[in-house]
């Protein structure tokens, strides 16, 4: 009886834990035209008073997925976005870069616009990842989470000053290929960056990395270089992407890269498994280091973005 | 492609259902004779890559593709040369009858760097 209940109270335990660890995503704070990064917590952003807007990232939601390390990953994506509404200076909009579903399927869409709903989102911006155009070339998820601005999904937009780009990455991908942008898009891109003075702020999101992060394991766009050296005239750009399921940064120039954690559940860093997926060895308490929510915040004068990360603590 | 609306219903059952009513299709498309008593020939997927990673059959033999791993895969012809499968989840398989001879190089679009290659006599 003791033991049973006891073994109730662990369960239970666990069971917070695993709460604990869910909540991932990033506020991005716009500081003078840089970005910066802070975890999502429960309690807030401590550095938002100097930022002229903030955003929030989340990545790889995987709805439907249902093994370890994560038994409920609707579960830890509700409090990613409880931490949102928890700021104390409201994001103006959040990115979702890409892996909403697990496997393309019309329940799992619902469940990820249900939650979105109920946790009261306001204006989402989605990008797909490869797991939601499975099977259809993304039909379903563009029907129901597109911009529809392009035929082919990509689509801009400017918000106070920062001009913002979500780009496909994840169709038509070639045989023993990476992720791909297409002619039609990197022509749409071009003309779209063209008439920007160099010192607009960019933010620049897209599922799969725009650089060779791990090609051995698909890590990277065959033809992100392209993109990329668009971008290069201006003074401060971002670009953020998912896909690897944890943060990894590298600076050239101008151009900052990000990658997000997911808000599922971790893969491991580049080469240090035979094959990348889910790290089902993270035990419950511990998943939170691995799970994370970007934060952005815009600070108008020095057209720099300022990016902090957050673990989920 | 749209999702089948069975696929609502029979989620639950998935890995059995595909395993059962994926379509048993030769190379060209069509059904594949109900009974065919031999032995498939098995294509393991896992930790992203088809094992055997090239594989030489005769004509007539059935190929199963069983995903091992905890990611989804598909097997999606590069040349459109057969029907591709749907999402394979852990242990869904997917089978294909190749009844005419030639090289098919398939790989998985959700992962495209695992490149298989199937060659019929």
């Amino acid at each position: 009886m003791r033991d049973t209940e006891y073994q109730q109270a662990e369960g239970r335990r666990h069971f917070l834990k695993c709460m604990a660890w869910a909540g991932a995503g990033t506020v991005w704070m716009m500081h003078g035209g840089v970005l910066k990064a802070q975890p999502l917590t429960p309690g807030g952003a401590a550095s938002a008073a100097d930022a002229s807007f903030a955003f929030v990232q989340i990545s790889d939601s995987h709805i439907g997925f249902k093994k370890a390390p994560n038994m409920d990953v609707a579960g830890t994506l509700r409090q990613s976005l409880s931490m949102i509404n928890a700021q104390k200076v409201r994001p103006d909009f959040v990115l979702h870069t890409g892996d909403l579903t697990h496997l393309s399927r019309p329940d799992e869409f619902d469940t990820l616009s249900g939650i979105m709903q109920d946790e009261r989102m306001g204006k989402v911006f989605y990008v797909p990842g490869e797991h939601d155009v499975i099977g259809d070339n993304g039909a379903e998820f563009f029907r129901r989470f597109g911009e529809k601005q392009q035929a082919g999904g990509w689509y801009s937009f400017d918000h106070r000053g920062v001009h913002f780009v979500g780009l496909i990455n994840v169709l038509n991908l070639k045989a023993g290929g990476l992720g791909s942008l297409g002619a039609d898009q990197l022509a749409w891109l071009k003309k779209d960056l063209a008439s920007l003075s160099p010192d607009t702020p960019l933010v620049v999101f897209a599922h799969m990395p725009l650089w060779s992060l791990y090609p051995d394991w698909g890590w990277g766009t065959d033809d992100g270089n392209e993109a990329v050296s668009y971008l290069r005239r201006f003074g401060s750009v971002s670009v953020l992407n998912g896909h690897i399921h944890q943060i990894q940064q590298k600076v050239e120039g101008s151009v900052t890269f990000y990658t997000a954690r997911s808000t599922a559940y971790p893969q491991p860093a580049p080469g240090t498994a035979p094959a990348p997926g889910p790290m089902k060895d993270v035990a419950p308490n511990e998943l939170h280091r691995y799970l994370g929510i970007r934060d952005v915040r815009h600070v108008q004068g020095s057209h720099a973005l300022a990016v902090t990360e957050e673990v989920m603590a | 492609m749209n999702v089948m609306p069975w696929m609502l219903v029979v989620i639950a059952t998935l890995v059995l259902s595909t395993a059962v009513t994926s379509p048993v299709l030769a190379a060209n498309g069509t059904p594949a004779p109900a009974a065919k008593p031999a032995k498939p020939t098995e294509v393991d997927i896992r930790e992203f890559a088809f094992a055997p990673k090239a594989l030489t059959i005769a004509a007539g033999t059935r190929v199963v593709w069983t995903n091992h791993d905890e990611e989804p895969h598909v097997v999606v012809s590069a040349g459109n040369q057969f029907t591709p499968s749907k999402a394979l989840d852990t242990g869904d398989s997917y089978t294909l009858t190749f009844d005419h001879p030639g090289t098919y190089t398939y790989y998985c679009a959700i992962h495209p760097m695992m490149v298989g290659t199937i060659i019929v006599k």
